[in-house]
């Protein structure tokens, strides 16, 4: 029991159960302490982000852009979840000594080659991509896929499936070159 | 308090993604070309843990259902365009926290690349309400209200299906 935290990985059919106790709790001890249920989810934070950005970089104030004043753009329940992933990670990584520095991954550099540059680009351009399509859904698979399926919403079972078909057919072609 | 539980929470989470494996590009790409379950492993479990602890608790009346809007043009399109750039970046919005966390580096270009999409997204919001937003506004609707079943009988069917869906993994050992 004293190694969980150095223990260097889980099953993921236990990390993805003991996630699911952990979706659960969230829901009961926000509807006990905060009078509304946290469901996870993560893609609402980074319109959040942007709107700060802005906000400290532009004049425009954020009261002209319809999304940001419907977002309501302020340090809220999901930002610091999404900080906390990366704590919670770094933690995990260090504790199990599975911290790693790396500019490139593997897959990427056998298609695409050991320019960092080539990375960084795709990295940012698919990041774009994805947080785009992500708020036109509604959502990410943490809102989507995980508390959507859940909750066995109709959003989060089509979300989720052309996730899934976007993500397959996009991976053959890029990585595959084909179908 | 809010902020405080949304960071215990995220730790707890990003600490189990992070134990899974599922936040390396490995195993998202990995899943993506159908060679590695890992992530679908992770994600399965927690939905079926979910589904269950969820409308128990929900049939006791101690939490609320928050259901998203089924706008069927917003998922289908929002959904494929985020699997485009999911495939692309190898990281989720998510996971891309957790994966800069255990020091893929490359992730901080998605995160960014991330927040500029969001901006993005923002300047588009105006159009998107008044056309794809609009296509097929379904409303809070659940798979039991479609099919006209009992809840328990959905889950009882969607428990199966996922463990039969293990149990093809485990067969084909992927």
């Amino acid at each position: 029991m004293a190694n969980f935290l150095t223990k260097d990985r889980y099953n993921p059919y236990i990390a993805g159960a003991l996630a699911g106790v952990l979706a659960i709790l969230s829901v009961v001890v926000s509807t006990k302490l905060l009078s509304k249920p946290q469901y996870l989810g993560a893609s609402t934070t980074f319109v959040r982000a942007a709107g700060m950005i802005e906000e400290r970089f532009t004049k425009n104030p954020l009261d002209v852009n319809e999304y940001y004043l419907k977002t309501k753009v302020k340090v809220d329940w999901q930002m610091m979840f999404v900080v906390g992933i990366f704590a919670g990670a770094l933690i995990s990584a260090v504790a199990g000594g599975t911290y790693s520095n790396e500019l490139i991954p593997p897959i990427w550099q056998q298609r695409f080659g050991s320019n960092p540059f080539a990375r960084a680009a795709g990295a940012f351009l698919g990041g774009a991509i994805a947080l785009f399509g992500a708020r036109l859904a509604g959502g990410c698979p943490s809102g989507h896929g995980l508390s959507g399926m859940m909750q066995l919403s109709i959003s989060g079972l089509i979300a989720m499936v052309c996730f899934l078909v976007g993500g397959i057919l996009t991976a053959r072609i890029i990585y595959k070159g084909g179908i | 308090m809010e902020l405080l539980l949304g960071t215990i929470t995220g730790v707890i989470f990003g600490f189990l993604l992070q134990k899974g494996q599922v936040l390396r590009f490995e195993k998202q790409v990995g899943f993506l070309l159908l060679r590695d379950m890992t992530i679908i492993k992770f994600m399965f479990s927690a939905i079926l843990v979910g589904v269950v602890g969820i409308h128990f608790l929900n049939d006791l009346g101690t939490i609320d259902l928050e259901i998203k809007d089924a706008v069927i043009g917003a998922q289908v399109i929002g959904g494929l365009i985020f699997g485009i750039g999911w495939a692309i970046a190898g990281y989720c919005p998510g996971t891309s926290v957790g994966a800069f966390g255990e020091g893929r580096l490359h992730a901080l270009w998605a995160i960014l690349g991330m927040i500029a999409g969001a901006a993005l997204y923002a300047e588009a919001y105006p159009t998107m309400k008044k056309t794809v937003l609009t296509w097929g506004d379904l409303g809070k609707i659940t798979i039991p209200d479609v099919v006209h079943l009992n809840q328990w009988i959905v889950i009882l069917v969607l428990v199966v299906v996922i463990l039969a869906m293990f149990n093809w993994f485990r067969a084909n050992n992927i």
